[in-house]
């Protein structure tokens, strides 16, 4: 056995999971709003906004903590092509979670509409508003939406198969809950 | 656990079968996992109310109008400023309500979805506004020239329309569906029956347009007090004429036109305050005549434009744009219409570059402003 840790840094498994809840929160209030004629649109577009910036610091604060602390290493006998699945997928996670909420406050940007987190406080516009790049940006807010979700279901499944099936200990290294590093 | 479990030869192996057994609980578990997501997406609910279906609605009544708004669709931009007296202040701690002047981005139009639809006094007018103190919070407001909304609910909104679409045999509505749409809706009888007594006016400039949706203003001290807002024509009211329609298709907005070009128009803004009791969630409701109204100042607009070469073409009057100092109140209308609103907005941003010119052109309003 290496002498090197087998689980994820303390640090590392809290903003993983605070942001599974948050990002998996913000995907069904995305893809719920869209879908809501009602009194709850505004309710839930109220709380998408600030959620998405929640998102973008947290993954900020993630990135600099993956470099501090570097996750373990995958075991040894995993195939070559599950080891490249893992990384191209924690690649494509990543990205999403940066891109979808500054997509977002773009897309909010070119279209002119004020960018409000809490009450009176706003950001302030990342492009000048456009219709086109207004409409192109929305559109691929969905496609990136739906992206990450499905990214989100191909993980959900790879860390269940290594929990049930596999059992190598990768579930673990992010899942125990023991006390310690 | 044991920190060598990483070490595969300390596994116990799986059976085939247990195997398949646990792909399966994983399949399982992630198809259940996407489910509820696309039922939170409206996909397993068909007759869900969802902005798509409330904008093909719309499509469907009023005919494909690409780069239009589905909505007030034939429309012109109009721009001046708003001159607050202060009054309004003590209500609401919105900036725009400190005494002094803010600029103003309009759009008077025609309620309905068809842009080209010849300008008829009894068709609902309306006129949306977008406030834009310097350095602090916007208000985008629209109004319409009615007493009382039709309809309490975006349920019941989506249900008149339906029942307004013309039938393909005869390329009228069906009178059995709007009867039988009345027949369920008492509210929208009674509303009819308010809105058929107001007096039409001859045009844009003096006509009172109406929030309708009620919304609270909230002080300096937090006290929040529910409201509905009017822009009070100060243009002397004049009766719409009865007879035939006039040969030019954009009589009232080539009038409204001439009007401004030779002074501009005004509104005062007219806050009426609510009470406990009061029907909030219902704009088919009047509230009762005798409700405090406060004069919040003046609005003017000294310029109008085509919405084609106006600055108010990609503005949505979403009217959940609201600063702080007023908020939505338990009237779900404003809500849903903020919502469609969206989806119409995206749409016809993403159709600009096949939009056809709007009925009322640049050239038209230069020409009737020297004439």
């Amino acid at each position: 056995m290496s002498t090197q840790s087998q689980r994820f840094a303390a640090s590392s498994r809290v903003l993983h999971w605070l942001m599974a809840v948050l990002v998996l929160t913000m995907l069904f209030i995305g893809v719920g709003m869209a879908a809501s004629e009602s009194a709850r649109y505004s309710t839930l577009v109220a709380i998408h906004k600030p959620l998405g910036i929640a998102i973008l610091i947290l993954v900020a604060i993630r990135l600099v903590n993956r470099l501090i602390n570097p996750p373990p290493p995958l075991p040894a006998d995993m195939p070559a092509i599950q080891r490249f699945a893992a990384h191209a997928s924690h690649i494509v996670l990543y990205a999403l979670m940066f891109l979808l909420p500054l997509v977002g406050w773009s897309m909010l940007s070119a279209a002119g509409y004020p960018i409000v987190l809490f009450g009176p406080l706003h950001l302030p516009p990342l492009l000048t508003q456009n219709a086109t790049v207004y409409a192109t940006l929305r559109q691929l807010h969905t496609i990136l939406a739906y992206l990450l979700f499905a990214t989100f279901l191909v993980h959900f499944a790879a860390a269940l198969f290594h929990g049930l099936i596999r059992r190598d200990g990768v579930l673990e290294s992010m899942a125990s809950w023991r006390s310690g590093r | 656990m044991p920190d060598n479990l990483r070490d595969s030869t300390s596994r116990r192996k799986l059976s085939t079968t247990a195997v398949l057994a646990r792909l399966l609980v994983i399949g399982v578990v992630a198809l259940g996992v996407a489910a509820v997501f696309a039922y939170a997406g409206g996909w397993l609910s068909p007759d869900r109310l969802t902005q798509a279906r409330v904008i093909t609605a719309f499509e469907e009544v009023n005919g494909p109008h690409p780069g239009f708004r589905r909505n007030h669709a034939k429309g012109i931009c109009a721009t001046g400023w708003f001159e607050s007296n202060g009054q309004a202040a003590s209500l609401s701690k919105a900036a725009l309500f400190a005494p002094g002047k803010v600029p103003v981005v309009g759009r008077i139009a025609f309620a309905g979805g068809m842009p080209f639809i010849p300008d008829e006094p009894n068709t609902v007018r309306s006129l949306a506004l977008r406030f834009l103190p310097a350095g602090a919070e916007e208000w985008r407001t629209g109004m319409i020239n009615i007493p009382v909304f039709p309809v309490a609910t975006a349920q019941a909104f989506y249900e008149q329309l339906l029942a307004s679409k013309p039938d393909p045999a005869t390329g009228s509505p069906d009178p059995a569906k709007m009867q039988a749409f009345a027949a369920d809706h008492p509210e929208f009888v009674a509303a009819i029956d308010i809105i058929k007594k107001r007096q039409v006016s001859s045009g844009f400039a003096d006509s009172t347009y109406n929030s309708l949706n009620s919304f609270r203003f909230v002080n300096s001290a937090g006290a929040s007090t529910p409201v509905r807002w009017s822009t009070v024509s100060l243009q002397p009211f004049v009766a719409a004429p009865t007879g035939d329609a006039s040969a030019d298709k954009n009589a009232l907005f080539d009038a409204l036109i001439a009007e401004v070009a030779k002074h501009p128009v005004q509104w005062r803004l007219v806050i009426t305050v609510g009470q406990a009791g009061d029907p909030t969630a219902d704009a088919t409701l009047p509230w009762p005549a005798d409700r405090k109204e406060i004069d919040a100042g003046t609005v003017t607009i000294d310029k109008l434009s085509s919405e084609d070469d106006g600055p108010c073409i990609d503005v949505n009057f979403d009217p959940m744009v609201l600063p702080s100092g007023i908020e939505a109140s338990d009237d779900p209308i404003p809500s849903a219409r903020s919502a469609a609103y969206a989806r119409s907005f995206t749409l016809r941003e993403g159709e600009r570059k096949v939009k056809p010119p709007s009925a009322v052109t640049p050239q038209e309003v230069s020409s009737v402003d020297k004439s």
